[in-house]
């Protein structure tokens, strides 16, 4: 049986680590709250973006645009959302998982990392990283978007990438996160195609500019409004993971206090019953 | 038409808000194309936006915003405006305006071959957009 001072050292080195994830988690509960209403907020121009990205769509027709087709024989963008910081369960490792479970090979992507703990292991695991944004995960704006946005579309239509993927963890509320891969470009048809029957096809829509190019304007509007919907979503989602993570860490930490004042009150329970065994068994024999 | 009201219904989305909500019954715009007013039974248009003001006409009161870089949707009776920046004059930072006009000049007049000249451009005009917002602040 252990000492009794080592039982009361190891619970006060719990306790002290209690009290660092206790305080992680208040931390992390007042972030997630604000980043909460943040990601709901950009929802509506999210919602308004993509409605009228499928419209265009579904009215253009058989137009033949670069963003549209996309080159699959060239190698794979995949801007990755993960965090800067870990303590945050299996936030980090989900992203990178489902990375690489995408079915894109390593040698046939390069990476534009947004955080850095999905950055090191993608790098370690033998990822190309073309770009490093990882500074933007501290409180993401709008403009930190446009600047990763124009990037991979420069990318793009310089031929480097020939499509675009986007993998973030969606936030559906505090306790789910999603981690998600989305194809950003070419733009899928797909979908479009199906919201048309929906929308009303009474309205003709007239473009000005033409369709087309109206189309090459909006699509790079409409990727910076993904990948910001993503930072939202993922920043949302890291602190609700932390949350989570140090939740369990801090109960866990309650738990093994109270399993271990258990034992150390038996201990000096044993303590004090050998010493008066050993005081009356002294007794007995100078009698 | 047979409703008789001349309104329509506006919306002005940006990334982190909607900016505004409201009913008008004029609405000017600067489009890529030139600068359009839109009354109620506007024919359906889609128009990308340049970097300009925004004018909205309530019973002969004008309130005016500075919006950059988006594009517009027209339907008979409502107006949906997806920019990726829209700003009340009050809000408009002058100082930081007439500092991102100077560097955007600075740059354009270095003949510099680095110098994107689309992008200083771009820069120097919604500079430009900023200061003339703001001088229809309310004060």
């Amino acid at each position: 049986m252990a000492s009794m001072r080592d039982i009361k050292r190891r619970k006060q080195s719990i306790q002290s680590t209690g009290q660092i994830t206790k305080a992680m988690k208040l931390v992390s509960t007042v972030k997630l709250q604000k980043s909460k209403n943040k990601a709901e907020e950009t929802k509506p121009y999210f919602r308004h973006m993509y409605a009228a990205m499928s419209e265009i769509l579904a009215k253009s027709g058989n137009i033949d645009h670069p963003f549209l087709k996309g080159d699959p024989s060239k190698k794979k963008g995949i801007i990755v959302i993960s965090s800067n910081r870990g303590l945050a369960g299996g936030y980090n490792s989900n992203i990178v998982k489902l990375v690489m479970s995408s079915g894109v090979s390593k040698e046939d992507c390069v990476i534009y990392a947004v955080g850095k703990k999905g950055k090191d292991v993608l790098a370690r695991r033998g990822y190309e990283i073309a770009e490093d944004y990882s500074e933007v995960m501290g409180g993401p704006v709008f403009n930190d978007a446009i600047l990763i946005g124009r990037k991979v579309v420069q990318d793009f239509n310089d031929g480097k990438i020939g499509e675009i993927y986007l993998a973030y963890t969606d936030f559906k509320n505090t306790v789910s996160h999603i981690p998600t891969f989305s194809q950003l470009l070419p733009v899928k048809r797909t979908e479009a195609v199906e919201e048309e029957s929906e929308n009303d096809k009474l309205l003709f829509m007239n473009y000005e500019p033409e369709a087309e190019e109206a189309l090459s304007m909006i699509i790079p509007l409409y990727i910076n409004s993904m990948i910001y919907g993503g930072l939202m979503q993922a920043f949302a989602s890291e602190n609700g993971a932390r949350m989570q993570a140090m939740d369990s860490a801090t109960n866990n930490a309650t738990e093994m206090i109270s399993d271990l004042t258990l034992k150390f009150n038996r201990a000096r329970q044993s303590a004090i019953t050998q010493e008066i065994t050993e005081i009356v068994g002294g007794a007995n024999a100078i009698s | 038409m047979a409703d008789d009201s001349k309104l329509l219904k506006l919306r002005v989305i940006s990334p982190d808000r909607i900016f505004f909500e409201g009913d008008t019954d004029f609405v000017e715009l600067r489009t890529s194309e030139g600068e359009i007013g839109v009354y109620k039974a506007h024919i359906p248009l889609t128009a990308i936006l340049v970097p300009g003001l925004l004018k909205i006409h309530l019973d002969g009161k004008v309130k005016i915003a500075a919006l950059h870089n988006g594009f517009v949707e027209i339907l008979p009776d409502s107006i949906t405006v997806l920019a990726e920046s829209a700003e009340w004059p009050e809000e408009i930072d002058i100082e930081r305006a007439q500092n991102a006009k100077k560097r955007a000049e600075d740059r354009l007049r270095s003949g510099d071959e680095n110098v994107n000249v689309a992008r200083a451009e771009l820069a120097l005009r919604k500079a430009l957009i900023r200061i003339e917002a703001s001088g229809f602040s309310e004060k």
